[in-house]
Parts: C-alpha cells; structure tokens; sequence
C-alpha cells in the first residue's frame, strides 16, 4: 500500500503548483455557468414550468455544482502513461514490482483529486456567495454528498483508466478516446440536468454509470432523492467502479501480454 | 490525408459532441415549450446559422488558436523573417479540415429548422443567410486573431478569451432576448454576436423586434462582424511591429 500512497501525495503537491492556469479556468467557468443558468432561466418562464420534477432555483445549484465539479465529467488520458506506451518504455514498468493497473488507478485518482477541489472551491463560495447555489438540503445529504463525489472520483479515474489501457491496442489513441468523453460527458448531466431529459430516457439514464459522476452527487445534495433512492445509487456507483476496475485488470493483463508477444 | 481513419473519427467524435449538444436542448423543448418567446423552430434557426459560423471560422484561421506554441518555439520569428504577411502564414498553419464534424451538424440543424419553420428559402432570405454567417465567420475570426494579440504579452494564451470564442458561440445559440441585459449590451457593442446572428435571423424570419430595432438595421448589422475583424487584425498588426522590435 505504501508505494502508492506515496504516489497519490507527491503528484498531489506538484498538481497544486499549477495555481495561475487555474484562475484563468475558474473565470472561464464562472462565464459559462452564467450563461447556462440565464439559458434555463428563460425556459423556467414558460408557463410549464411549474409541473418539472426540478424547480428553477434547483436546476441553478445544479449548473453551479456542475461547473465547480466540472472536472469529474472531463475525462481525458494520462499524458504520461499516454506516452510511456506509444514509445514503448511502459515495458520497463512491467519490470518494476508494483501492480500496472492500480499503479495507472492510482497516478488516474491523484491526477483528479487536487485540481477538483482547486477549481471547486472558489466557483462553490462565488456562487454562494451571489445566492445562486443554494446550502445543502441537511447535513446528512451534505456528508452524503461528499462520500458520493469521492466515489464520483474513483469512478472517474476508472473510466480514464480504461480509456489509457485502451491504447495497448490503438495506440494512436483514437476511437474510444474521441468519443468516449463527449458521451460521458453528456450523459452524466453536465450538458442538460438529467432530470429534465425525457420521461422515457430516464430508466435508460438510470442504467448508465455515468450519472455516478455528476447527476447521483448533486442530487444527493439536493436532497432530490428519497432515502431509498439515495442508498441504491451510492450501491450503483460503488458497483460501477467494482465492475470497471475488474474489467481493467483483465484488460492490462491482456494487453501487456500482447505487447511482450509482439516484442515491444 | 493518410491518417483517413484517425480523420474519420475525429470528425465524428466533433459531429457527435455538438449533435448531442443540440439533441438535449430541443429535448428539454419536450418538457418546456418555449425558451424566452422563442419556441424550438425558431431557436434552431439561431443556433444553426451561429454554428455554420463558427465551424467554418474554427476550421480556416485556427493557426491563430495555436499561435501561442508558435511564439514559444520561435517558430514565429521564422516566419516574420519570411517576406510575406505574418497573419496569412500563421492562417495556412493549421487548417483544420476535421472541423468539418461540427460543420456537418451545423448545417442538419439548419435543415431542421428549415423544415419545422416550413420556411421557404426565397433569395432575400438566401443573401441574408450568406451575410450574417460571412459577418460571424468575420467576427469570430476576429476573436481567434485576438486570441493570439494577447498573447505577445503573456505568451500563454489565455483561457478567459475562450469564454468569448466557445462562450460566445453557445451564448449566440439562443435569442439574445433570453438573457439579462447587461449581458445583452455586452455581446451586442463589446463583441457584437448580436449584430451577426439575432438581428440578421430576425430579418429572415420576419419578426419584429421587441429591442425595436428596424428592419433596416437588421439588414445591415453583420457588417458590424466585418468591422470587429478590422478592429482585431490592427491590433494584431501593432502586436506584431512591438514585438518585432523589442527584439526577443
């Protein structure tokens, strides 16, 4: 355990250094979430607004947790490992005795941690502090809401986890890491609150391991779920992640295999 | 064109992310019949127009959204020792033929709202449509130009002057009307969106106003995109001779 502790606190420090390119990105998101709050302000004003299963100040604090926690919906590969396999020295990491995949889970959870609560502090207090993001429904949902967003994490790094292995085959890194983030990213609500989209969608939403990372945290903040509801997605976003580091493992094991076979 | 499929799936994966983009606004038409006073069709016809803009002006002078790479390995001062303009090497730079995925888009989104508007296409309508998005080609354009100015004083290039560029497109994509009128204000005199995509498609649709602009105006106003890409191409042109001269 203690190789990759370490590993989680040191890219954790080097993360915090990168401090000025987060500013610029904090103003650029503190743009679009105003944009996107004044958009579903104007369909609140229409007559129908009434009969939605979220009201209006509920879908602002949705927006505004979106933007805080955008990073959780971002996926993207491991520059690094990204490199590692293309030039082949990931087999130089295949000698070393530690774990590949949770070595890559480890390096994915890291790479997310600090900028996450970089980026969502300053948006979470300006936008509590103008009264656009209201407090949590109680502190049970707050301690909730902060458990689910760590899942939220995990199940995060797990998705750019797989993405990364996926270059054991392509490496070009096409396919999957071209479209895998647009899908995960709108189906998770970043691009319209999930609650909103058809009736019909919603069990096929509910499905999906994507609203682990953004739709399940922010309603448990919410307190937009009943408590039954509440405990069924914490147990979904925990077997999500069960099941896509298994899928992982196996797939490291395949592909490494494969490379060493070919004489990388 | 070697790399066909890695083309094919960048294409893809641009056409798949704004197409779901404008999949989940007209579904939230399902639950909400009208944003503001605009209903579906209507806004379709906003957000087709902007976006054929902004496809084409991310794929012709995208050079100029790389330029801070360019100045930071000096390959920009080789091309200020070319004899030819700076701005249209830094233009031919990077021309981006994978933005044809959103272009793509851009364009069913407006034959759908052609069709839910059942509007017919006379050649007024035609040259009004060819004017706003030439002026939003202009305009954005413009930012892009902008874009890499900043950049001769910070090198990094910026991520606030994004909020203009993709701010701005998916601010344009609805009915200025819909917002508060500050915002308003901001993106009809500041960085005009306004000016190349509100006024011209109120023309097309025949709407009045209910900012009681003419109809005279609404004609006339892409020509305020043309003006803001004059505005920002001196600005490049002052950022090119200072940095010229201070010699780095």
């Amino acid at each position: 355990m203690r190789p990759y502790t370490a590993i989680l606190s040191a890219r954790f420090r080097m993360l915090l250094q990168y401090r000025a390119a987060a500013l610029a990105g904090i103003g650029t998101q503190l743009f679009f979430g105003l944009v996107r709050m004044m958009i579903f302000e104007a369909f609140y004003r229409s007559p129908s607004a009434g009969q939605q299963p979220m009201d209006a100040q509920q879908v602002t604090t949705y927006i505004w947790l979106g933007q805080a926690f955008l990073l959780l919906a971002m996926l993207h590969l491991d520059g690094d490992v990204a490199t590692m396999i293309r030039t082949g020295a990931v087999a130089y990491e295949m000698v070393r005795p530690v774990d590949l995949y949770n070595l890559w889970l480890a390096r994915a959870i890291s790479n997310r941690t600090a900028p996450l609560m970089m980026r969502a502090a300053p948006i979470l207090l300006i936008s509590a502090a103008f009264g656009v993001l209201s407090p949590p429904a109680s502190a049970e949902s707050a301690a909730l809401f902060a458990v689910s967003v760590a899942l939220g994490i995990v199940l995060a790094a797990a998705f750019a986890t797989l993405m990364t292995i996926s270059l054991l085959w392509t490496i070009s890194g096409e396919g999957i890491a071209r479209l895998g983030p647009a899908i995960i990213f709108f189906f998770s609500g970043m691009v319209i609150p999930l609650p909103l989209l058809p009736a019909w969608a919603q069990p096929v939403l509910e499905a999906l391991p994507f609203r682990g990372l953004i739709d399940v945290p922010f309603r448990i903040y919410m307190g937009h779920l009943s408590a039954h509801e509440t405990l069924r997605s914490l147990a979904q976003q925990v077997a999500w992640v069960i099941a896509l580091v298994a899928l992982g493992r196996v797939l490291v094991a395949r592909g490494t295999r494969r490379l060493v076979v070919q004489g990388g | 064109m070697q790399y066909r499929a890695a083309f094919l799936f960048q294409s893809l994966g641009h056409f798949l992310i704004t197409g779901l983009e404008f999949v989940g606004l007209a579904a939230v038409f399902q639950r909400f019949d009208r944003v503001g006073d605009w209903t579906l069709p209507e806004m379709s016809l906003f957000y087709g127009i902007i976006s054929v803009a902004f496809a084409l002006a991310e794929a012709i002078p995208r050079g100029f959204d790389v330029f801070h790479r360019l100045v930071r390995t000096g390959d920009f001062d080789r091309m200020l020792l070319r004899p030819r303009s700076p701005a249209l090497q830094v233009l031919g730079h990077e021309f981006q033929l994978m933005r044809i995925g959103r272009l793509v888009q851009a364009v069913v989104v407006l034959i759908l709202a052609t069709l839910w508007l059942d509007l017919s296409w006379t050649p007024a309508r035609l040259a009004m449509l060819v004017f706003a998005i030439a002026g939003g080609v202009c305009l954005f354009s413009g930012l892009f130009i902008l874009q890499a100015t900043v950049c001769f004083w910070t090198i990094e290039s910026i991520e606030l002057v994004n909020c203009t560029t993709y701010g701005g497109v998916e601010a344009a994509q609805f009915p200025v009307t819909i917002y508060r009128p500050w915002f308003r204000k901001l993106f009809t005199f500041v960085i005009p969106l306004a000016t190349v995509n509100y006024f011209p498609t109120l023309a097309i649709l025949g709407r009045d106003d209910p900012l009681g602009t003419s109809r005279l105006f609404q004609c006339l106003s892409p020509l305020l995109g043309v003006v803001f890409l004059g505005v920002c191409l001196a600005l490049w042109r002052i950022g090119v001779r200072r940095y010229a001269s201070t010699g780095s």
